[in-house]
């Protein structure tokens, strides 16, 4: 115990706080739960493989095993559009959805434990007409997308 | 401190059905107010669920959210009179914690 406190007190001492982090999470010093902000990297991002790198991917393999449900082709008003991913592809963790002509593209990400459907219903703002991608990811840490284009008749981003 | 999210959790079939509505602005920071001056971005960061303790579902979010986000999921090994709670977090670091009984 004192060894890792002795340890602390002189990364803490001679380190910036971000590189603290970094280096506290890989001694497992401190869980990377904790050290986990939200992904800026992600939700800057404007293409799905720009968001994939920054989910720590490298490609997104196309597929159509994807149900969209409920999601329109178009949408009456872009500020609140319904969209229903549903992923059939096996050991889905997570489903991001990402509205490529937004200033905002990436909208959300779900991670699903075990035992929760690899589905979920929200609903997004979108810009102007755009394609819409659904990105998956598989517990074996590969990515998959799948597309569609939606419609919309009034803009949904603002003033 | 935000208006209570709305949330109804159901069975459906061995499934418990979530279903959340939340109050919340999701300001994408894009848009000006009357005066000419931009709305700083105000939105929703992170959700969490939990089934009796154990998660049950996460998600970051961005402000493309729409406002008083709606969200539904489901999982499996949940019964009547389990509970679930759902917590956010914002940009801004305020957070709201909610909990229903599955019906």
């Amino acid at each position: 115990m004192r060894a890792v406190s002795a340890t602390r007190r002189r990364l803490l001492k001679t380190s910036g706080a971000a590189a603290v982090v970094g280096v506290l999470v890989k001694a497992g010093l401190l869980s990377p739960r904790i050290a986990e902000a939200w992904n800026k990297e992600a939700f800057s991002a404007r293409s799905v493989e720009d968001v994939v790198k920054a989910f720590g991917g490298s490609t997104a393999t196309r597929t159509t095993e994807v149900s969209w449900g409920s999601t329109p082709e178009i949408a009456e008003n872009g500020a609140v559009v319904p969209v229903n991913v549903t992923s059939r592809i096996a050991s889905t963790e997570s489903i991001a959805i990402l509205i490529e002509k937004n200033p905002n593209a990436l909208a959300a990400r779900f991670n699903f434990p075990d035992g929760t459907d690899p589905a979920v219903s929200t609903r997004v703002k979108i810009a102007e007409s755009s394609p819409v991608h659904a990105i998956i990811k598989t517990a074996d840490g590969k990515y998959f997308v799948a597309s569609r284009e939606i419609k919309v008749t009034l803009g949904g981003c603002g003033g | 401190m935000a208006d209570p999210m709305k949330i109804r959790a159901t069975m459906q079939g061995d499934k418990a059905q979530v279903r959340v509505l939340m109050s919340h602005e999701m300001e994408t920071g894009q848009r000006k107010d009357a005066a000419g001056n931009v709305v700083p971005a105000h939105f929703i960061q992170s959700v969490s669920a939990t089934h009796n303790g154990k998660k049950v579902l996460d998600a970051e979010w961005g402000p493309a959210v729409s406002k008083n986000p709606y969200l539904q999921f489901q999982f499996a090994g949940a019964k009547p009179g389990d509970k679930v709670q759902i917590t956010w977090t914002d940009n801004k670091g305020e957070t709201r914690t909610d909990d229903a009984i599955i019906r």
